[in-house]
């Protein structure tokens, strides 16, 4: 898909949508948390860092990832939820140096404490994997300028895989817009720049649209018409 | 007629059109829900809104209600407990009534339920039409609609051989799913704002109830709306208020609710609520008909505090009201409650009725601070839980149910609609 707008060609508008999936994976303990995430799918990672993005949340959550989520109101231990937090997932090259990077931290904190923490039967780690439905939306953008226009009305499903999603289907991980405003050589250069400094990770979706909206409206110098 | 434009100013223009693209692959499809009564309860509220929305997007939906005489309900009632981990009697005479009554059923539906490209069974009631459907084409959907997180053993035992022969469930929340060599969705589901239900009232509709109930508008009012089920914990809503009135004499209670074509338990719980609260004047016990509709908006409308007290809970769909009506709900930790009562943002989670009087005691003494909640927990509900976002989430699973179990689908590598293109 990401090959239609990454040459001097039209720059296809296309929306997504998620279905969560159940794996039956959980875990009740770090130490079972540990064993699960060595071996379930790939693809429930990247639920458990992005897909927050477009299912039930509330406000600006006190952790970004599901797994810190779980270490601070099930386990209860903070080291854990903090060290976990911290992590950006668009630092890594691919969701096995990820999952790498969490099973890391998981032994390097089992080693710390005596007891693996525990929680209750009803608070356990449920692992979760996503389809995701993409559809052309049949708009179209000719010059990279009509990004002023569109981009303040976008659907959040289109920023997601736009700007989310197109990093795991992308030369070098990038976003959508920065591949197709690459096609162009040198000319946007500054505005693939600029785009980079966008950082996708601590923000709603909605805030996120923002962020571009106002990125491409000051570099473009005119308003949406 | 409502339609699905007429959500547009709540939601906006976007999600629409979203909507609009996500259905443009299934048009035509023929889509049947089953489930086992058509009034009282979540399940067929949710039908009566989801299913001419699908229709109006191009898809043959149509709904059946199965029939069926009390000792299936009665047994379909036990299941409904014992999968919510209450230990339950199995007979084999209320086994044979519930074996005999699908296979009745599917000698009238089966026409329909074999053509069909998607069935959704909604619950325990229907599940075994499938076992009389042998000719079926399409893909059969099990939706689940009940905490099946922990499951008294032997019934789940009965009846897990039957869920296994399904394509796919559906669970509210990944802490109900199962072991099943199957695909298991997650979808929570939803209010509709447009209904009489949650719709705007004006303040002398909202006055109206005070009246009519001779509740004092000018004393505090705890509320709970729900059936009258063991699980929804009345008697512990009673206990709970009882210990707010020592602290705040003002205080007054309203407990309402209906029944259900298939809870047969109904009458026997509301007997022993209205005992519980014999003798007190403030204490309002309401059997609600099931079109009171409007009487329940304007009671949620009224209340300052909303409880939702359960001990077990599929979802809650009475706290997304109340939410979405911008009051903060003291609701049980449990089950679909968590996804909705953020605590100490939307309301207050608690575990006991001592916990739900120590909230509703805060929240009474605390108006700004429930006000500020109740901001929240429209905006949540918005974003979240209304009848546009389930829509989304059916269309997404069926295109799921259509092409395949791919982590990613890509509409436009396929040519036409889904409809021609689902036989199995």
């Amino acid at each position: 898909m990401a090959d239609s707008n990454n040459s001097l060609g039209a720059f296809e508008i296309k929306d997504c949508a998620l279905v969560a999936i159940a794996t039956g994976e959980r875990a009740q303990n770090l130490r079972e948390l540990r064993d699960k995430l060595q071996t379930v799918a790939a693809g429930s990672i990247y639920y458990h860092f992005w897909a927050r993005l477009l299912r039930p949340r509330f406000d600006t959550p006190q952790y970004i990832n599901d797994f810190a989520t779980w270490s601070h109101y099930s386990l209860h231990d903070q080291i854990l939820a903090e060290r976990l937090a911290i992590i950006d997932p668009t630092a890594f090259e691919s969701l096995e140096v990820l999952r790498q990077e969490l099973v890391d931290i998981i032994e390097q904190r089992l080693d710390e404490i005596e007891l693996a923490p525990w929680t209750k039967a009803d608070s356990q780690f449920h692992f979760v994997r996503s389809q995701i439905v993409v559809f052309d939306t049949q708009m179209k953008l000719e010059s990279p300028e009509d990004l002023v226009d569109v981009i303040p009305n976008l659907s959040l499903g289109s920023i997601y895989y736009h700007f989310i999603d197109a990093r795991r289907r992308t030369e070098g991980s990038k976003d959508d817009f920065h591949a197709w405003l690459s096609a162009f050589g040198p000319a946007y250069a500054d505005l693939c720049h600029r785009l980079g400094t966008v950082d996708p990770y601590f923000v709603s979706l909605s805030e996120l649209r923002h962020q571009l909206a106002m990125l491409f409206t000051t570099y473009f110098g005119r308003v949406p018409v | 007629m409502r339609s699905i434009k007429d959500y547009a100013p709540i939601v906006g223009v976007d999600v629409i059109d979203h909507l609009r693209q996500l259905a443009r692959p299934l048009e035509g499809l023929k889509v049947v829900h089953v489930n086992s009564t058509r009034v009282g309860g979540g399940v067929a509220e949710i039908l009566h809104k989801l299913v001419p929305l699908k229709a109006e997007l191009g898809i043959d939906a149509r709904w059946e209600v199965i029939r069926g005489e009390e000792a299936f309900f009665s047994c379909t009632k036990n299941f409904h407990n014992g999968l919510q981990g209450i230990p339950v009697a199995m007979t084999d005479s209320l086994l044979t009534a519930y074996e005999q009554t699908n296979e009745r059923n599917a000698e009238e539906l089966r026409p329909i339920l074999e053509e069909a490209d998607i069935v959704f069974i909604h619950d325990p009631q229907p599940l075994l039409l499938l076992k009389w459907c042998p000719n079926r084409r399409g893909k059969w959907i099990w939706r689940c609609h009940i905490d099946l997180s922990r499951p008294f053993r032997p019934v789940w035992k009965y009846l897990r051989p039957f869920v296994v022969q399904y394509d796919a469930s559906i669970f509210s929340l990944a802490d109900f799913a199962q072991p099943l060599p199957h695909v298991q969705y997650l979808i929570p589901p939803s209010i509709d704002p447009l209904s009489d239900k949650n719709r705007d009232l004006s303040p002398d509709d909202v006055a109206g109830v005070y009246s009519r109930f001779g509740i004092d508008p000018e004393r505090p009012v705890m509320l709970q709306i729900s059936r009258f089920d063991r699980f929804k914990d009345p008697t512990g809503v009673v206990r709970a208020y009882r210990l707010v009135k020592q602290f705040i004499p003002t205080v007054q209670l309203v407990l309402a609710g209906g029944t259900a074509t298939d809870d047969p338990e109904g009458a026997m719980v509301l007997a022993e609520v209205q005992a519980e609260a014999e003798g007190d004047g403030d204490a309002h016990i309401l059997l609600l008909p099931p079109d009171a509709d409007i009487t329940v908006n304007a009671l949620q409308r009224a209340a300052n505090i909303v409880l939702q007290k359960s001990i077990r809970e599929g979802f809650g769909l009475t706290v997304t009201e109340a939410l979405w009506k911008g009051k903060p709900v003291i609701g049980g930790n449990v089950g679909g409650i968590r996804l909705q009562v953020i605590d100490h943002h939307t309301g207050f989670l608690v575990s006991s009725p001592e916990g739900a009087a120590l909230r509703t005691r805060y929240l009474l003494q605390h108006p700004e601070e429930a006000f500020q909640m109740g901001r929240k927990a429209r905006d949540l509900v918005r974003e979240n839980f209304l009848i546009t976002r389930h829509l989304r989430e059916y269309l997404s699973l069926m295109v799921s149910a259509v092409y395949g179990d791919e982590e990613r689908i890509e509409l436009e590598m396929y040519g036409g609609s889904a409809a021609s293109g689902l036989v199995s």
